[in-house]
Parts: structure tokens; sequence; C-alpha cells
């Protein structure tokens, strides 16, 4: 009898239980959809963990608007493939008063239009837990957080004061306006994410792909210049270059690296040799010490 | 440029051989633990460090951040590579647990940095849970702590049977066989009683790596193997699939008519299609019909699968129960003994009812006895009323309904719970199931003829328990004499338990610590549901500062039975009148434990009727809850009368 799971089973198997457990437990879940490959590979295990019925809640996106073009038009590509029923959410406030990360830097942006909105969209459907595809080995702060993360009526995280979480028995029970964030992929890391993609060959946006994009170079890092709404500084130029990204967020924050890997062979052996971690790829995590855990405290993701 | 990636080195076939062996390694998940300042976190990011996991970005990080708050002059402090809280860096300690993920070319490992601090006992204890294997931490200029033991004991309650005793800081002793080899001999005495199947020792400097990843030249008497050596050989195989099969039933999976299948993840053992299984609670048999997976039925499936079990019959299963081997099945009961490690700030006390969870299972428990409390320095066994934040204990449980479980030392997973408040909703203990009592096999309910209904239709009235709550001289005696006087004279049989008359009798034996608080309300609100069965309205007025007891009450009385009256006098007021006499003798600290002064009063939040007493009369109000029975009686006259059922 062959009967050691291997090691992409067992993180499979742990993260389909979670999914169920709150399926059973809270009375109107949703799962975030970030469009990235975490949530490809959220959504895959998500229609697993219920196979044959549908996930029984609905996916959301929080749209800050500035999302690359390709994002979106892959977003409902598999909204219609799959069947599932999507939300999508914009801060109208924020869009309003102009928000934006050229002009408002990327905090300002990524508060009004990513953590404010997240919270408009939870209160607006009155949702009482939240699937997330973060996972511990992307950022320091997000290594101490419990799988079943709880939030006050304000989505506020309490780091110092975190529920114990023992063995797989998680203590769902919250009161009326407060929620539970869930992170299936807790365990996962980012080679674990690329290796489970590979093997159960899970379509993700193409800009993963190394492919020939005009990118214009700004702060050390690689833009990708997606519309019009982006300025040229004087002694910047719009270059084609291979590049592809390791991570996919708003286009104005989120550099792109030079890159021949456009299979999903090649970006598992990059991943082999990288010498640096994903997230240095995110502007928002370099704004200021400590910064992820400030936003997750304010109700980031 | 810092935006390049590197090329990579190895053509497709290479990248698919090496994934596959990637799969096929073996994964241990492991805890640090030990005293403040032993060095845990020091040694995570040695362990990281050296297995090349730091990347270059946060490497940068990690200078940068070291310079700021690091405590190791100018080398780079790795603790901060865990310590991910700002809290943590701000104050050089660790408050939460952290898992960081490394791989050797051997195994690949999740480990757990958990705090030595006492207050953050619980978050070693969430690590130590999905662990199978802990290091120890010892300050050889320390040896042996307090910490230490405790951190030993919860670690063997859970279940962890294999300890690396990491005698650090090695170099600040001058790397002194004499030293580690006392502090060795003092671990193996203590842990002797613990079960560990192994306990291997390792002189270290996590600072400077000695013994971490390869052996040093700087302990030549020492010639065991480095930490990693050790972490990527030792055997720690539970297992599980050996065990009988238990699968935890986590949800129904329902789409339609056609479709009825049991999710959950196998917990030990195995199955197959056409194997027998039988539901624990009612014993019910039936076979697996179908394991289902998206693309395609699995033939067989093994402990730590997430699948989905269509059976042949229609049997009765919902979340909670278990599909088990019908060869050997797990203990249903609804009493049993358990161990159990207290984490929250309020003690646990017996007789306060919580809510237990298994994984997949949820029932009202509460403490009957708390047998002994185990000193974590010397494991005596000490006599106790209540178990303290990060106190172990052994207690008897009582659940209002049975649950399906093995001993703990059996099944990790079918024999562990916790314990949520039902305030709070904070997880406040949790537990491993030592074995199920053998009385509560042997006491059944004797069913009567004579019913409730009978008796209160005799009386032509419907019970009833109004449950006066307020602070000593609110005026709950008053108002509750008067009511009962009312309803006395309109026909209705009546009794009021008075607290000051029931400690006279009853409760006698009782004295007013929170434990025997809890306990003087169990009983009184016991007495109350059997005079209720027996027919009468029922007049309880009780301080009950707690909400926990308020609820337990509720929940033993029959749906819109239980009458809530906050009687709602300021503490000022209270004190002011203080017709006894006792603020005075309680404020000038004459007396303890006096509710609003030196012991608290949880105030109801959705009572049923709140009398706001301050300018009005006891006979007004003593009218108004009149009133409030009359309405209730003639609505559920109505109902019963107008073909609702």
């Amino acid at each position: 009898m062959n009967i050691a799971l291997t090691h992409l089973q067992r993180l499979e198997a742990e993260s389909i239980h979670i999914f169920r457990e709150v399926a059973a437990s809270f009375s109107k879940p949703v799962m975030l959809y970030s469009v990235g490959k975490d949530s490809s590979v959220l959504m895959h295990l998500a229609m697993k963990a219920f196979y044959p019925a549908k996930p029984p809640f609905p996916f959301l996106h929080v749209d800050t608007t500035w999302k690359f073009r390709e994002m979106i038009a892959f977003r409902d590509q598999m909204a219609q493939k799959l069947g599932f029923d999507l939300l999508v959410h914009v801060n109208e406030d924020g869009v309003r008063e102009g928000i934006n990360p050229f002009d408002h830097g990327s905090n300002t942006h990524t508060h009004v239009m990513k953590t404010v909105a997240l919270r408009q969209a939870l209160d607006k459907y009155g949702f009482d837990a939240a699937f997330g595809g973060a996972r511990r080995d992307e950022e320091k702060s997000r290594a101490k957080e419990r799988i079943f993360s709880f939030r006050n009526a304000q989505h506020a995280w309490d780091p110092k004061n975190q529920r114990p979480e023992m063995w797989k028995i998680f203590n769902t029970r919250i009161a009326p306006g407060e929620s539970i964030r869930v992170f299936p992929l807790s365990n996962w890391t980012e080679l674990d994410i690329w290796q489970y993609i590979l093997q159960e060959n899970i379509p993700i946006v193409p800009l993963y792909f190394a492919k020939e994009r005009p990118v214009v170079e700004r702060d050390g890092m690689l833009i990708l210049k997606d519309d019009e709404r982006m300025q040229l500084r004087p002694g910047e130029a719009v270059e084609n270059r291979l590049v592809r990204f390791r991570t996919l967020g708003c286009y104005p924050l989120t550099g792109a690296i030079e890159s021949e890997a456009d299979t999903l062979e090649a970006i598992v052996g990059e991943m082999l040799t990288a010498r640096t971690s994903e997230r240095q790829g995110r502007l928002i995590d370099r704004d200021e010490a400590g910064s992820m855990e400030k936003k997750k405290r304010e109700g980031y993701f | 440029m810092r935006h390049i990636m590197a090329k990579s080195l190895a053509p497709t076939d290479s990248i698919r051989d090496y994934m596959a062996a990637q799969e096929k390694k073996s994964l241990l998940r492991f805890l640090t633990c030990g005293s403040v300042d032993d060095g845990k976190s020091t040694l995570i990011g040695r362990l990281l460090s050296d297995t090349k996991q730091i990347f270059e970005d946060q490497l940068a990080a990690l200078e940068k951040d070291s310079r700021k708050h690091g405590t190791t002059g100018d080398d780079i402090d790795f603790a901060l590579l865990v310590d991910g809280l700002e809290a943590e860096r701000e104050q050089g300690i660790t408050i939460d647990v952290a898992y960081r993920f490394f791989a050797t070319p051997k195994r690949k490992f999740i480990v757990a940095d958990t705090p030595g601090h006492e207050q953050y006992t619980r978050n070693m204890a969430t690590g130590a849970s999905t662990a199978d294997l802990a290091i120890v931490l010892i300050d050889a200029r320390q040896g042996v702590l307090r910490q230490t033991r405790r951190h030993s004991i919860i670690a063997s309650l859970l279940g962890i049977r294999h300890i690396v005793l990491a005698v650090n800081k090695i170099d600040l002793v001058g790397f002194d066989k004499t030293v580690f080899d006392r502090i060795v001999a003092d671990y193996d005495e203590f842990a002797r009683e613990l079960g560990f199947v192994s306990v291997v020792p390792i002189p270290m400097s996590a600072r400077f790596g000695d013994n971490v990843t390869s052996r040093s030249e700087r302990t030549p008497w020492y010639s065991g193997p480095s930490l990693i050596e050790h972490l990527e050989t030792v055997s720690v195989d539970e297992a599980a699939v050996e065990l009988p099969f238990r699968f935890p039933v986590q949800y129904v999976n329902r789409p339609n008519l056609d479709f009825r299948g049991f999710a959950g993840t196998v917990a030990s053992g195995s199955v197959s299609q056409g194997d027998e299984v039988v539901v624990a609670k009612s014993g019910k048999a039936s076979r697996v019909k179908r394991i289902v997976a998206q693309g395609g039925d699995l033939e067989q499936a093994v402990a730590g699968q997430a699948i989905t079990l269509v059976l042949e019959d229609e049997v009765e299963v919902s979340r909670g129960n278990l599909l088990v081997s019908p060869a050997a099945r797990p203990q249903v009961a609804d009493q049993f003994a358990a161990n159990i490690v207290w984490f929250d700030e309020q003690a646990l006390l017996p007789g306060r009812s919580y809510i237990l969870r298994t994984e997949t299972d949820q029932v009202s428990a509460t403490v009957t006895e708390l047998k002994y409390r185990v000193n974590v320095n010397d494991f005596a066994h000490e006599a106790a009323k209540s178990l303290d934040i990060n106190e172990v204990g052994v207690c008897n449980l009582s659940t209002r309904a049975p649950i399906a479980f093995d001993p703990f030392a059996e099944n990790r997973t079918t024999g562990a719970f916790i314990l949520i408040d039902r305030i709070t909703n904070a997880t406040v203990g949790a537990g491993m199931i030592l074995h199920s009592l053998r009385r509560a096999e042997n006491i059944h309910w004797q069913s009567l003829d004579v019913g409730k209904r009978g008796r209160s239709d005799l009386k032509n009235q419907r019970p009833a328990v109004f449950w006066f709550t307020g602070l000593s001289g609110s005026g709950k005696s008053t108002i509750a004499n008067l009511f009962e006087k009312k309803l006395f004279a309109s026909g209705r049989h009546t009794y009021i338990l008075d607290g000051d008359n029931v400690r006279h009798g009853l409760n006698r034996d009782l004295g007013f610590t929170d434990a025997d608080r809890v306990e003087n309300i169990r009983r009184v609100a016991e007495v109350a549901k059997l005079m209720a069965d027996a027919g009468l309205i029922v007049i309880v007025s009780f301080i009950s500062p707690f909400s926990a007891e308020r609820r337990m009450a509720r929940e033993l009385m029959a749906e819109g039975e239980f009458v809530e009256v906050f009687v709602d006098t300021p503490f000022e007021e209270c004190a002011r009148r203080d017709p006894k006499g006792l603020y005075a003798r309680a404020l000038s600290g004459e007396i303890k434990n006096f509710t609003g002064v030196d012991s608290p009063y949880e105030a109801p939040q959705n009572p049923e009727i709140h009398l706001k007493t301050l300018g009005r009369s006891p006979q007004e109000m003593a009218e108004a809850l009149e009133h409030w029975l009359t309405e209730r009686d003639i609505a559920e006259e109505q109902y019963d009368n107008g073909g609702g059922i």
C-alpha cells in the first residue's frame, strides 16, 4: 500500500480542510480574488473542496482601477469559464477624489483604494468570513498570523492578542459585526505554488511569462506602461524589454523582472536560483518599517 | 541591476526530475521553545541563513533593522528575522509564534518559533500542537529553568515524543564539557516521567553556528550529530495510517437531491470503496459506495487526505459525527477525564459552562471536578479550586450531549478539544482526553408518566423562571417579595429562591470566591429547573454577577421559560442604601470578594425585563412584572389555540 502523501498532497489536503471548515461554520463567507497566481491556486482548491458542487460562496475582487489590463481580462474570462459568482467592488469615493498612485503615493493609494475599499465591501455585503491567499513565507508579519485570523467589528487585526490555534481545531465563533480572515495557503511557499500550478496545469495571468513589454525604469524598478494614465518624467523613456512579473498588483507599484522564462518549467527553474524575495517587486511593503503589519492592522489582507 | 532574474540553469527535463525528487522528501514540523533569552529566534535565523533561505533583499532589510533594534553589536541580529511584529522588535522579545519554512537536500521543514515568556504560553502551545519534535533551548549559563520545565511538560502533554536539548551559548561557558554534562543530567532526571521516545542533547552556539549545520571543532569532546544532521534523519513517524479508520464528518455536501457526500479529512487509518463503516454515535452501519474527487473517484484514501465519501445507504450523519471502522470503534460518552492547559486570564472554574469543540463537533461542557493541578517544577499533584492562566491540570468534564472520541494517547486528532468562553468567544483552554468516566454509562434517565405540562395545567398556569440579577441592595428581594404576593393573590403557584436563604441551607458549604459563586448559581439553577418542571412560577433572587452563569441557567430551561430581570440600581445608590451594612464593611476591606467593590458585576446585555429602579416604587415595578407575565400567557394561549403548531 502506497501510503505516504507527497508534500503537495499534504498542502492540498490542509487547504481543502480549511475551505470546508469555513463553509460549515460561517453563514456568509466570501473569497477574496485578487487575480494573481495565489488566487488562481486558491480558486483551484476551492473547486476541488466542494466538487461536485460549486464553492458555496461568491468571489470578491476589490478593483483599485489600477490593475494591469490583462488581469481584468483574465478575471472576467475565468468567471465565465468556471461559472462562479463574481462581485467587483471599487471605492467610488476614492475614484471621485481622483486618488491614484502617481500623485498620492503608494501609501495613500493602497489605503484608500484597497484597504478602505475592502472594508466597504465587507460591510456592504455583511460577510463574516473572508478567504485570502496570503502565505506565511511572504513577509515576516504574515509569518505570525493564524490560519483563522480574528478581526474586530472595525476589521482590525490585534497581532499581540491572537487566539490560540490548536491542532486543526479552529475557533470559528464571533459576535455580530466581527469577522475572520482565513488563509488556506498559510503553509505554502512560493516554490510550492509554482510547482502546484505546474502539476495541476492551473491557468494564470500571462503577465507571469516572459515577453517583450514596454517598460519604464523608475525608482529602481521596471514599470510596465499599461495605459496612458502613466506620464513620463523628464529623462524617462519607454523601452521594449523581455520581462515578466513575479507578483501582480497595481501596475504603477509593481516592478517587472528581466527574464526569459516563458514556460512554467522555466519559471520554476528560475525560482530555484532566485536570490531575492518575491515581494521585492512590491513597492508597498517598503514604504516604512513594519509597513505590512501596519496595513494589516488597519484591515488590509 | 537588482531586477534581473538569474537565468534558469537547468533545462526543462531536469526541472521535472527535480520536482519529482522534491515531492518524495519527507516533512518535519518542529518548534523551538524554552525560557526567555535562551536564543530560540537566533537559532532559527541561523538555520535559515546557513541553509540559504534568506534572500538578498531580506538580508539587506535585516542589516538595516539590526542597526536600529539589534542586540548583537555590529553583527546581524538574526532574531529580527523571525520577530516579525513591531512590538517584538521594539521590545526585543518574541510575543507570538512565527512559522518559517526551509529545506535541505534531504528533508523539508516547518519550524514554529515560539515565545519564552510565561505570559505567552498559549502561543507556545499553538506552535507545539502541530509539531512532531521540540528543540528545547537552554542557556548554558542558566541551566534548566522553570520555563524549560513548563514547555517540556506542555510538549509532552500535546503528544510530542522527540526532544532536542539544545544547550546553547556554550561559547559563553568556554565550551566546557562539565557544564554540558551537568545540564543534560539535570534535564534527564526531570524528563524521565514525560514519556519522550528520544532526547538528544547537543552543545551549541546559535549565534556563531557551532554544531548547528556542521560539527564544531570547538567542542571536540562532543561526538553526536549536528542539529541539522539530526533533524534530517530523526524518525518521528506517527504512522497514523496504521491506526483504526476515523473520519470526522466536517461538511455534508448536498448540491442536489441525487448527491449526498460526507466531506472531511481522514484522521487515521485508511478506507477503500466497498468498506463497511459505522456511524460512531448511532452505531448504524453502511458501506462506502464512492470516494469522490475532481478528476475521477479514488479507490482508496489514507490518513491526511481530504476526501468526500458517498455511502450505500441513507444513514443519518451530520457534522460532528465520525465514520469509523466497525472492528475498532471510538468511545461515545458525555463524561470523561482530560488533561487541560489553561490559556485565559479568567481562571477555569468548575461548574461554569464552556463550549467544547473537537475537530468538527461542538457541545456545551462543564468541568465537574478539578482533580488536581500539576506543579511544573516537580510534577506534584496539587489540590486546586481553579486553574489559572498557563496552568495545567486534570479534570472531569461533562458535556450536554455525548461526543465520539479516542484517548489522546491513541489518536492525536480524535482525542483533542479546545474550550471556548461563551461570552467573549476566546479560546480559553486546550484538552487532551484521558478516558471516559464509567458513571456516565450507568445512570440513565428514568422516564415518568406525569409530565411538566400536566402538572402546570393542573395549576392552570405556565411555568416560568424569573431570574432577578443585580447588585446587593439594588432591591431584588423587595420587588421579588411584592411580585410574589401579587401572583399569590391571583391564585398562581409560586416559589422564591432567595440568595441569602439558600446560602443558609443547600449552599451553606459555599463561600464567595469566583469558583464558589459559579457553583452557587449552578445549584440554584438546577433547583429552579426542577421547580419549573413541577409547574411552578419560580422567582430567583440572586446577585448572580457573571453573565456566563446566567446564560447557563437560561440554557437549562425550556424555550421562553427563562425571564432575566435586571434590577438596575447604580452602585452609588446601593452603597448609600446599604440595608445590611455590608457596603461599609466591604469598602473598609473587612469583607473580601464583595460584588461591585472587589469582585466584578457583569450587567446583562439583553435582559427580558430591565428595571431601572431610580425614581420608581417597588410596588409599581412589581405591577409591571405581573403585567409582563399576563401578556406572555395571553400571547402563548393565542398561539396554542390558533392552530399555530
